[in-house]
């Protein structure tokens, strides 16, 4: 398929489809509004449901029960919106179900407001509802990754039978690039034998229910499942990190500055790389297993709290110092953040 | 007289307790299911409160959601799955407090499910609480010296609330005898042919014993249905639309 340019929000819901999604319930909240807008009418196009829910709560709990039938399903969301998403995702990882929520990220607590950020990241790589989970959270950073990873995104949550989060952000999903739709794929509703579709007499009723109730060895089945995507699902880019004094660590939209910035502080002599996760869970360690010449860290993120800073002190072990080079209501800029990196260079250094 | 049991009720042993309607309501939607023929294709959402045990009681593929969500989970079930009857089956906290917003919103767009509302007056899971069907006075857990209207409010009518829209169908029937019983059973069969042809939301309201959390034997809990719920929630039918009408 030949490159077309597109909108992030756009291109995301597109590769959905190309993935086989063919069920979308969501409720409209700016910065992720056109991915609602652009299935209402395309979803019908490709055979699938398309639902605008009377809210959030009823959106995610839409796609339980079509996901519950067999089906690919896809609901997104942002900033308040995404925290009614919550209730859902608990009941999807507790009643083992695949599905893919998508977080177009914007600013704030409350109410916030629509300007890109990064301030979900606890929310996202936590849990965010209550109890006992983790989900996979796929981070793109260009409107390509959006359609790429919308795809893996699937494939993911069927594998583990999970949900899956997607951490878009408001600057990747309203900006318009060149992106290759990946090939359409058809799904099969009843390609799963846990899925509901009808008990036959004499068969065993499906049960789609808290799987604490019908496995007795759960906390085992749970752990091991999270061990087997920390050990199989690393996903990350790593740019000049093996002579690397300082390291940003930097995702989404702001990896983008972050890899200009290293780009500008090698040609001006710093030994300076970026790490960028593109799983946020499980967190990339084994990228920073390879920065042997790392003197500190310093993550590059659109929040005030740094929220990435817990995550890289646990990748390496707490052997290094780590910065945050924070941003709100804008995108880091390059100037910034390279001013930054030599200040915390010096000081350690310097052993100050 | 027919009296064997269908084979989709399960006999396991239930967690109901003595007396209480769930039981009769289970063997009763079975019952319609065999008699239409769709007992292998019947999908079911049950609500995380008493109506819950259901999962176990029945043998139909079933999705345990949400509280106050099974109608939107049948919702996008039955979207999937258009050729199998989809049933959600809640208490009246769940459709009238908690799922407020998704009863009304499917009845709004009239979604082609079957919706079978438990009324029993009270939270039964939680312990006997104060619901939106409590009747004015009604001692509950958290109205312990009775349900004062001025703050909580009358108990609510779900046909007073659905006037001025047409759905597929609304009915509401009464499991206090063998009369009653029987007719809830048509309006339930009703519900499941009307689904079935596609006219829209199809909810059946049943009123239903709660002998446990009223304190009140089982007999008496059925006989308070007939004497003192029926006034407040009248029985019959109320709603029969066709398909784009």
């Amino acid at each position: 398929m030949a490159k077309v340019l597109m909108k992030g929000n756009e291109a995301l819901a597109e590769a959905a489809l190309a993935a086989g999604c063919r069920f979308y319930s969501g409720y409209p909240i700016t910065p992720q509004t056109e991915i609602l807008e652009y299935l209402s009418w395309r979803m019908e196009e490709v055979g699938g449901e398309f639902i605008q829910a009377e809210s959030e709560l009823s959106g995610i709990n839409m796609v339980l029960g079509a996901a519950a039938a067999g089906a690919r399903a896809l609901t997104s969301s942002a900033g308040p919106g995404f925290s009614l998403k919550q209730e859902g995702i608990s009941y999807l990882v507790a009643s083992e179900l695949p599905a893919v929520i998508v977080d177009v990220m914007r600013i704030g607590s409350g109410l916030g407001d629509i300007a890109q950020s990064q301030g979900d990241y606890w929310q996202l790589t936590r849990g965010g509802g209550h109890g006992d989970y983790r989900t996979i959270v796929l981070a793109p950073a260009s409107v390509q990754e959006n359609a790429d990873l919308m795809v893996e995104a699937f494939d993911l949550a069927e594998k583990y039978t999970h949900p899956v989060l997607i951490a878009s952000d408001a600057a990747i999903g309203q900006m318009i690039e060149a992106v290759e739709i990946p090939e359409f794929v058809e799904h099969d509703i009843d390609k799963f034998d846990w899925s509901i579709k009808g008990c036959k007499k004499g068969d065993e009723q499906r049960k789609i229910q808290n799987a604490y109730y019908t496995d007795p060895n759960y906390e085992y089945f749970l752990r091991d499942k999270y061990d087997r995507m920390v050990e199989e699902e690393q996903r990350y880019e790593a740019i000049e990190i093996e002579d690397a004094e300082i390291i940003l660590v930097a995702y989404g939209i702001s990896s983008r500055v972050a890899t200009e910035a290293v780009e500008e502080g090698r040609a001006k002599g710093m030994k300076i790389g970026l790490i960028r996760p593109i799983t946020l869970y499980p967190f990339p360690e084994k990228a920073f297993a390879k920065a042997k010449e790392a003197k500190v860290f310093m993550t590059v993120e659109m929040n005030i709290l740094g929220q990435m800073v817990d995550d890289v002190k646990l990748a390496t072990g707490g052997t290094k110092p780590v910065e945050h080079y924070g941003s709100i209501f804008e995108i880091p800029e390059t100037d910034g953040i390279l001013k930054k990196a030599r200040e915390v260079l010096h000081t350690v250094k310097e052993g100050k | 007289m027919k009296v064997k049991a269908p084979e989709t009720v399960t006999f396991t042993q239930s967690g109901f307790c003595p007396g209480c309607g769930h039981g009769l309501i289970v063997r009763l939607i079975a019952e319609v299911a065999e008699e239409l023929g769709v007992s292998e294709k019947l999908l079911t959402v049950v609500d995380v409160a008493c109506g819950s045990l259901n999962i176990d009681s029945w043998r139909f593929d079933t999705i345990m959601a949400a509280h106050g969500r099974p109608i939107v989970t049948a919702i996008g079930a039955k979207k999937v799955r258009k050729d199998n009857p989809v049933l959600a089956y809640i208490g009246d906290g769940a459709a009238y407090s908690i799922g407020m917003a998704e009863t009304m919103h499917a009845a709004i767009r009239n979604d082609n499910v079957i919706t079978i509302v438990i009324n029993n007056s009270i939270y039964g899971m939680t312990g006997g609480q104060c619901a939106p069907t409590s009747l004015p006075g009604q001692k509950t857990t958290s109205t312990p010296y009775g349900k004062d209207v001025s703050k909580a409010g009358e108990p609510f009518n779900v046909v007073d609330a659905f006037s001025g829209m047409k759905i597929g169908y609304l009915a509401r029937g009464a499991m206090c005898d063998v009369a009653n019983i029987n007719k809830s059973k048509q309006y339930v069969k009703k519900a499941f042919e009307k689904h079935m042809a596609g006219d829209g939301f199809c909810l059946v309201e049943l009123l239903s014993a709660c002998p446990t959390n009223l304190n009140l034997t089982p007999v008496a809990s059925m006989e308070r249905i007939k004497k003192e719920m029926i006034p407040y929630f009248p029985i019959g039918e109320f709603q029969d639309h066709k398909k784009g009408e």
